[in-house]
């Protein structure tokens, strides 16, 4: 531990400000090299994957220890301001590492290094180009987390989706290619809101810098306030659809559980990019300084998580498939955070960003783990026939149960068995991703919802938005439990398998990691709350961030030497 | 020419909101290559219509926004051309993926049942 740290301030020491683009440029520069190493060296590439995901994975948490140094930068929550091009905050594009978004990094970090690490096992050989997409994607996150640019906003999010497009077809199949049909086209419409979006808030506002836009926002004529106003809407139209906020959601689903388990995994942490954006230009945007236009959408924003916890909810009970159930989880995450962020308080905000690490960790997981459990189910295959044929996974054609299915006391004997330690390892697994996502204690699921609840009632007066949503987070827990208990013990209990699973080191390690990331923030949740809390005090009072962003200065040009003195 | 201009990025979106609705592949790419189009204009039209700027700075000019055109949705334009076609490209692949994968060109992959 001590090592870690003393290694991260070394980092630190030698790499800032330089540090902030480090998360962006080495996926970029990995994907380059990796595209020129071509298909067959493939243990070079998962190899030079692994080194990127850890570079990536050190360079987000010297980040993190910097913006909560108490002694660096501008004290307490400092912010790190990075300029590409050495212009000026209004005029060249910045990258800021706040809080909130060394956060995702981090987050982004840890689970695309877990999913390279499980790809490496089977699924990169399912296509080509999988390891440089994976990269790319991670440069898309990565940015699109750091940038205080609203048009560099939009470029990140098409090299985001660009190899998401990409990673969705991987392994091709009818199944994929239909959902990725769907999925391309949404996200392309979206892409055009945005833009509109993006457009008209420059018409107006003459800037595009996230900083200087919540400054002119606040002083802007009354007359204006309607087209920024409609502005922030069509963006946020966009940014509803990447989150998977209802109606925009229906495509989720089945592009999720088409997809092969790694890039489910890290396909989790794109809803959580669309939830990321809206709370960012939210808070900056729409600031309480900012007079009529203050916390504009605010009811919008709880009634969209709202109908969304409540669709995911009713969805998880609805299906039995696995990977069904980890696309509506996604659901009920985006849900439980786009009403907890709507609701405005700092002390909900702080429980709903703990609950966004856990959840997003947790599915994951849970995509990763889905794999190994159908593949040991299915003997092997990915995909049993009847599954896709489109069929119920636990019952014939017809409806009736399957053969194999031991629903009855006389059938075979189950008790009295050994159980071996691959089943035992799946099994302890899919029990800890249950309490994770049903929120049940010991682990870190039940701390971030009760982190939003005792935030919620430290209010003076609850309003019907609060009661619905307490109610509801309760609720959709006790469905996820029902839900994910019954595919449990239909799995697990029930059913005869031929076979032993086969779990190569190489798919245990990424989902054990995941899992123990989880346990380790229920065992160190008190440091974890206070860098939420931090957050949200952050993102109540955006003065510091605008400050930040528009104090940064130039680097001056190096002194030119008389010719001559050069060494 | 704001009306005309208005008129045109209406009729675009309005077809190609229409377009994108269809249930054949194509109309919905043709749909979606309609929007980018309106889009792009529209872009452009946020930095103010007008005739006969200098479209750089030049000598004896003033270098402010009411002697030369808006630089900044010109470039923004640029990026989003350049995106919106490299992204229309890739949906002719899958679309033609999906194509030869079902058989139909149908968005859901199969022909609705019509009504006996």
């Amino acid at each position: 531990m001590k090592e870690i740290s003393h290694l991260l301030d070394r980092l630190l020491e030698f790499g800032m400000p330089h540090l902030v683009a480090v998360p962006i440029l080495v996926p970029m520069l990995t994907a380059a090299l990796m595209l020129m190493l071509g298909e067959r060296r493939r243990r070079t590439k998962s190899a030079l994957s692994v080194v990127s995901g850890l570079v990536g994975l050190l360079a987000a948490l010297a980040l993190l220890r910097w913006v909560n140094a108490a002694d660096t930068g501008g004290g307490p929550g400092s912010i790190g301001v990075y300029l590409p091009g050495n212009w000026r905050a209004p005029f060249g594009i910045v990258l800021v590492a706040d809080r909130l978004s060394t956060m995702m990094v981090t987050l982004t970090g840890v689970i695309a290094f877990a999913a390279s690490i499980y790809s490496t096992s089977r699924w990169d050989r399912a296509g080509v180009h999988f390891h440089p997409l994976l990269q790319l994607q991670l440069m898309g996150l990565n940015g699109a987390f750091l940038t205080g640019d609203l048009f560099n906003l939009f470029v990140f999010f098409e090299v985001m989706l660009a190899a998401s497009y990409g990673l969705l077809l991987h392994g091709s199949g009818r199944l994929r290619v239909q959902a990725g049909l769907h999925y391309v086209a949404i996200n392309l419409a979206a892409s055009s809101l945005f833009l509109i979006g993006a457009a008209i808030l420059y018409g107006v506002t003459g800037t595009l810098n996230m900083a200087d836009l919540g400054v002119r926002i606040a002083e802007l004529a009354p007359g204006d306030r309607g087209l920024v106003h409609a502005a922030a809407a069509i963006l946020a139209t966009a940014f509803f659809a990447k989150a998977g906020a209802w109606p925009l959601n229906f495509w989720l689903v089945p592009a999720y559980s088409a997809a092969v388990s790694p890039v489910g995994a890290v396909f989790a942490l794109l809803t959580k990019l669309g939830i990321y954006t809206i709370l960012r230009l939210w808070t900056v945007l729409f600031a309480p300084d900012t007079g009529d236009s203050a916390a504009f959408g605010q009811a919008a924003l709880v009634g969209t998580g709202l109908a969304t916890l409540f669709v995911g909810a009713l969805g998880i009970v609805g299906t039995q498939r696995l990977s069904n159930l980890a696309g509506f989880s996604v659901l009920v995450s985006a849900g439980t955070l786009l009403a907890a962020l709507g609701l405005g308080r700092p002390a909900v905000w702080a429980g709903a960003l703990y609950y966004l690490l856990s959840s997003t960790l947790a599915v994951s997981a849970f995509f990763l783990l889905t794999d190994m459990i159908e593949r040991w189910r299915n003997a092997g295959m990915s995909v049993a026939p009847h599954e896709a044929a489109g069929n119920a996974p636990f019952l014939a054609e017809d409806l009736r149960a399957l053969d194999n299915v031991n629903l009855d006391d006389e059938a075979q004997a189950l008790y009295g068995r050994a159980i071996p330690a691959g089943v035992a390892f799946l099994g302890l697994s899919f029990v800890g991703c249950t309490l994770l996502l049903a929120g049940l204690p010991p682990l870190s699921g039940f701390i971030g919802k009760f982190a939003m609840l005792s935030g919620l009632l430290g209010a003076k007066a609850l309003g019907t938005a609060s009661w619905i949503f307490l109610a509801l987070l309760i609720v959709s827990g006790f469905l996820s439990l029902i839900a994910l208990s019954r595919t449990g013990i239909r799995h697990f209990w029930t059913q005869l398998h031929p076979t032993m699973p086969s779990l190569p080191a190489l798919e245990v390690l990424p989902v054990a990691g995941l899992l123990a990331a989880c346990v380790a923030l229920t065992v160190w949740a008190e440091p974890v709350m206070q860098h939420a809390r931090a957050t949200a005090e952050g993102l109540k009072t955006p003065t510091a961030y605008r400050n930040a962003v528009l104090g940064a200065r130039q680097i001056p040009n190096p002194v030119k030497k008389k010719e001559g003195t050069a060494p | 020419m704001e009306i005309v201009l208005a008129l045109a990025i209406g009729v675009l979106t309005g077809s190609g909101v229409y377009m994108l609705l269809r249930p054949r592949t194509f109309q919905v790419i043709m749909g979606l290559t309609l929007i980018s189009y309106a889009v792009n204009l529209f872009i452009f039209s946020m930095g103010r219509l007008k005739v006969d700027s200098e479209p750089v700075l030049v000598k004896g000019f003033t270098a402010t926004l009411a002697n030369t055109a808006d630089p900044m949705p010109q470039a923004l334009v640029l990026t989003a051309i350049v995106i919106g076609f490299a992204m229309t490209a890739l949906f002719l692949v899958v679309m033609l993926a999906s194509r030869g994968l079902t058989g139909t060109d149908h968005v859901d992959g199969e022909e609705r049942q019509e009504a006996e």
